[in-house]
């Protein structure tokens, strides 16, 4: 199990960057500013976040490449890294695997070469013998679908492969740890999904403790076991997939993953788990299971375009319904949007292509109260 | 070209690799050890070992130039810049005789090459490989030898021009190569390829639609040239002409051959004198040489702002441009035969002059009866003087030291500078350019007076020449190392080190196999340029210890004309070869090549 314990990273640490600080009394800009997760084995745990918000940092913090500023790393119970007491193991002796986003494979190495360079760069006492390199090489390849590759020349290779082979080369040591910093960000669209799913498989059935970073949310939801989404150098919320999806913590989480309508409310009653809230638009009615908010508390509503039911006719076996008027409609092939106006606030709904409804015409739009998040302190 | 870096305040510091150790001043003996064994990896030992050799190059021959210059006689004095530059030293009209022989070859240079360079980029013109072909010349022909040709041919009682053109077909001889005109001459015809390269990346980096542009708006092909063109490369013809400066005003050879014998003093000539008077006034020498290093400083600095602060100015975009060529139309062949005219002055006739010199016994004009006496006697004679073989076998050593010791510490420094953020980087890699101001002989000069001072048995051996060359070239190899290091994305050495490998295990599997067509290419470069070096040898040279450029010099000195020539042909041939193995190896070359030795 790795553990990450305040993590923070300030790249203003030369002394001239200090002093220029003191004497303009600002403070210094953390990267990562005290972050905090744990990855249970065998997990496939994934940073997610929009590009600057410190999860690529962590990251590196955590394959040794950056010198974090302050926090603690542990894995199992072996301390990686310990501002406090001034240890830090050096990337080359943290035994992890990891894949670069521009797959850094070696161009003047052959196939093979790159997938063996690990293992004959391991110190001389646990180094492998020549012919257990060769095995464990072919049989890391042949996991990968690359076998029949191993003589030529890495820079031969697709695109795709160079991925699989990056990944071939991360996973010839059998690391406790693998650490993927968007490895899928430079495949093609098509690619890029058939991967996931392959990568996904490789982890599940080599049972392998992995890291993921991504800035792309639905990867992130397809792929992940747990999901920490980050910004500005703090992790917003940890959580499964589902949970991270239906009940975001926060705006930033409610408006980063997928698309939302947000509404400001107040709670006018709590009764079990059903709240009241009200706002502009009328009442609404949500099904809140952890942590109710108190009456008089401002939230924020948030409503995944998909979770809005749009009707031409009144349903009325629903505790809320609101009456609008459809401003515009697109199609995108699998689904169809459209904008309705309800009051000033516009709200995006989502249903399925069949359903086609002319601008300009008056419809109402319910919510099932299980579908509707508060997001506390709007 | 140099490019001297950004002059950035030092932070001072010596540069760590790795991070600064994290604990407080208090040290408990435990943690002393830990610090100790944290700084004795071999990663620190290499990385360190080369920024001090770095340092020690670039500024301990400095130091005690200028220690032996201000404080010789006991005191801090000016006694020998008023012996150097007082009343009858005829300072005045050397350093007139320097700048205008600098001004001049700069001037000539620039004119041609640009000339030569839009006429080959922008225009139909015929023969356009011949224009690569012409711009080898400062690589295969050394200086002393470029010079000594045109003393063949523009010697005023026995020169070829003046023989066999001037005087059947006007009655005089108006030629005299031994003269600032002459110098001047020659400087500038072998450095107009440097120029030439210069303006032909500055060209090529133009986009054309500027041109057509002012095309559409009515403007003619002159008006273009005068208005759009020119203006727009002015920078790089700006910064050019201050290099062409700068080499001209630290050239030894051509002043040296040209200007010794009836008195016409430059800067470097001068040094040279005093070096051989008797009593050697190293003060004096000194001060001639402080003097040349502040004016070729300035130049190099001027020339690198004028680069920087032009950034804005600049039309390149990265990517290469395919203008479409200008037509000459009627003018075509005439362009044609200037090129082929050029080509044959600038090349054929340096070089056929002097292949006819080494197959005489006493240079004279040609007749029926010096071509009766013509023979292959001087190369004879030069395969059996014993000394040519050991000039020889010193030129390849200290050329392949010099080029294998340069790119070594040129790949870790430039890794250090480029990769680390160590403090003081910065101040590193201004260290490793700083040479690039030091002219030949005055770094000569300085290094015999540390080695003539130090208890180190180095002075009178090949080492202080190994020394020499090394600092002389510490530049270039750093502006291959670090062209070959920017390319090699950092991700390939992070994913060694994930991987398992040491620092030591990544630079050597990673990063100098990354960087080895690059690597190559400058250690090819440094073994050509060396192979030519003069003006620093010939003051810390010392008998039996001579190498090819020496001897040639030597043999000028004794008036053995015809054996300097067959011996100058040896050298062009080993050149030739040498720089087409570079050529093979895909060095681009000669932009980033210098021309002066």
């Amino acid at each position: 199990m790795l553990t990450v314990e305040s993590l923070a990273k300030s790249y203003e640490d030369s002394p001239g960057r200090r002093s220029r600080r003191a004497a303009e009394g600002t403070t210094r800009h953390f990267a990562v500013d005290g972050v905090d997760f744990e990855v249970h084995d065998g997990e496939l745990f994934t940073l997610l976040g929009p590009s600057g918000c410190g999860k690529t940092t962590t990251l590196r913090s955590i394959a040794g490449l950056e010198r974090p500023t302050k926090g603690r790393v542990t894995l199992g119970g072996r301390v990686l890294f310990d501002a406090g007491k001034g240890i830090n193991l050096k990337a080359n002796s943290r035994g992890f695997g990891m894949v670069f986003q521009s797959y850094a494979i070696w161009p003047h190495l052959s196939v093979f070469k790159n997938v063996s360079f690990p293992l004959e760069v391991m110190p001389r006492a646990s180094r492998p013998g020549r012919k257990e390199i060769e095995e464990r090489v072919e049989r890391v390849l042949d996991v990968i679908e690359l076998g029949s590759y191993a003589r030529r020349p890495a820079t031969k290779l697709s695109g795709g492969q160079q991925q699989r082979l990056a990944l071939a080369r991360a996973l010839v040591t059998q690391p406790e740890l693998m650490l993927l910093d968007e490895p899928l960000s430079n495949l093609d669209a098509k690619l890029r999904e058939t991967m996931r799913f392959e990568l996904k498989r490789l982890q599940r059935e080599l049972n392998l403790t992995a890291i993921y970073v991504t800035h792309d949310q639905s990867e992130a939801l397809v792929m992940s076991n747990r999901i920490a989404v980050m910004d500005k150098g703090r992790i917003e919320q940890i959580g499964k997939p589902r949970e991270i999806y239906t009940r975001p913590a926060s705006r930033f989480v409610a408006e980063f993953i997928g698309t939302a309508n947000f509404i400001e409310a107040t709670v006018l009653s709590v009764t079990g788990d059903e709240v009241v809230v009200d706002c502009a638009q009328g009442r609404l009615v949500a099904r809140q299971v952890e942590s109710p908010p108190a009456v008089g508390d401002s939230v924020l509503v948030s409503i995944r375009p998909e979770s809005v039911d749009i009707s031409t006719t009144r349903r009325g076996d629903v505790p809320t319904e609101w009456t609008g008027t459809v401003v515009t409609r697109a199609f995108m092939g699998d689904v169809v949007d459209h904008i309705v106006a309800v009051g000033k606030q516009e709200i995006h709904c989502r249903s399925n292509p069949t359903v086609s409804i002319q601008p300009g015409t008056e419809v109402h739009l319910s919510v099932a109260p299980e579908k509707v998040t508060l997001v506390p302190g709007a | 070209m140099a490019i001297a870096p950004a002059p950035t305040a030092p932070r001072g510091g010596e540069p760590m690799p790795d991070d600064g150790p994290a604990g407080d001043g208090a040290a408990t003996p435990g943690r002393a050890v830990r610090l100790l064994r944290r700084l004795l990896t071999f990663q620190t030992l290499l990385v360190g070992g080369s920024v001090v050799v770095v340092g020690y190059l670039a500024l301990v021959p400095l130091g005690y130039l200028f220690h032996d210059t201000f404080l010789s006689g006991g005191g801090f004095s000016f006694d020998a810049f008023s012996r150097a530059y007082g009343g009858d030293s005829q300072s005045g009209s050397m350093m007139l005789n320097s700048l205008w022989f600098a001004f001049g070859s700069a001037a000539l240079a620039l004119l041609l090459g640009t000339a030569l360079a839009y006429v080959q980029v922008r225009t139909d013109t015929p023969f356009k490989g011949l224009f690569f072909a012409a711009s080898l010349v400062p690589l295969i022909i050394p200086g002393i030898l470029y010079a000594t040709s045109w003393i063949f041919l523009g010697d005023p009682t026995i020169g070829l021009l003046n023989t066999l053109v001037f005087k059947p077909l006007f009655g005089a001889s108006p030629i005299n190569i031994f003269s600032v005109w002459g110098m001047i001459w020659v400087q500038g015809l072998h450095l107009a390829p440097v120029a030439f390269l210069l303006m032909v990346a500055a060209f090529r980096a133009m986009d054309p639609s500027l041109e057509e542009s002012a095309a559409m708006s009515g403007a003619g092909r002159g008006t273009i040239l005068w208005r759009i063109t020119l203006p727009l490369v002015r920078p790089a013809m700006i910064s050019g002409a201050l290099l062409m400066f700068v080499q001209s005003l630290e050239s030894f050879e051509v002043p040296g051959l040209l200007g010794l014998q009836n008195g016409t003093y430059v800067f470097t000539s001068r040094i040279y004198f005093v070096l051989r008077a008797y009593p050697i006034d190293y003060g004096a020498a000194g001060a001639y040489a402080i003097g040349l290093l502040a004016i070729a400083a300035a130049g190099v600095l001027l020339s690198a702002w004028l680069q920087r602060s032009s950034r804005n100015f600049q039309t390149v975009t990265g990517k290469a441009f395919r203008p479409r060529p200008v037509e000459l139309g009627r003018a075509r062949p005439l362009a044609g035969a200037a090129v082929i005219g050029y080509f044959l002055l600038t090349v054929v006739l340096p070089i056929a002059v002097l292949i006819y010199a080494s197959l005489l016994k006493y240079y004279a004009v040609p007749s029926r009866k010096a071509i009766k006496t013509m023979s292959l006697n001087n190369y004879r004679e030069v395969l059996h003087t014993p000394l040519a073989f050991t000039a020889l076998k010193n030129s390849l050593v200290l050329g392949v030291g010099a080029a294998t010791v340069v790119m070594l510490l040129t790949a870790i420094v430039s890794w250090v500078v480029l990769r680390t953020k160590a403090p003081g980087r910065r101040l590193l890699d201004m260290l490793a350019f700083t040479p690039i101001v030091i002219p030949g002989l005055v770094l000569g000069l300085a290094l015999s007076f540390v080695y003539l001072r130090s208890s180190l048995p180095i002075y009178g051996t090949l080492l202080i020449l190994l020394i020499s060359y090394c600092t002389r070239y510490l530049p270039y190899g750093m502006r291959y190392s670090s062209a070959a290091m920017a390319q090699i994305s950092p991700e390939l050495e992070e994913s060694a080190a994930v991987s398992g490998a040491s620092w030591f295990q990544t630079f050597r599997r990673v990063v100098l196999p990354l960087m080895s067509s690059g690597f190559l290419a400058g250690w090819v470069y440094i073994l050509v340029v060396s192979f030519r070096e003069l003006s620093s040898t010939i003051l810390l040279y010392s008998p039996g210890k001579e190498v090819l450029s020496v001897l040639i010099w030597e043999q000028f000195e004794n008036g053995q004309f015809t054996t300097l020539a067959a011996l100058g042909v040896c050298m062009v041939v080993i050149l030739v070869l040498l720089v087409s193995v570079a050529y093979r190896l895909g060095a681009r070359f000669g932009l980033q090549g210098d021309s002066t030795n």
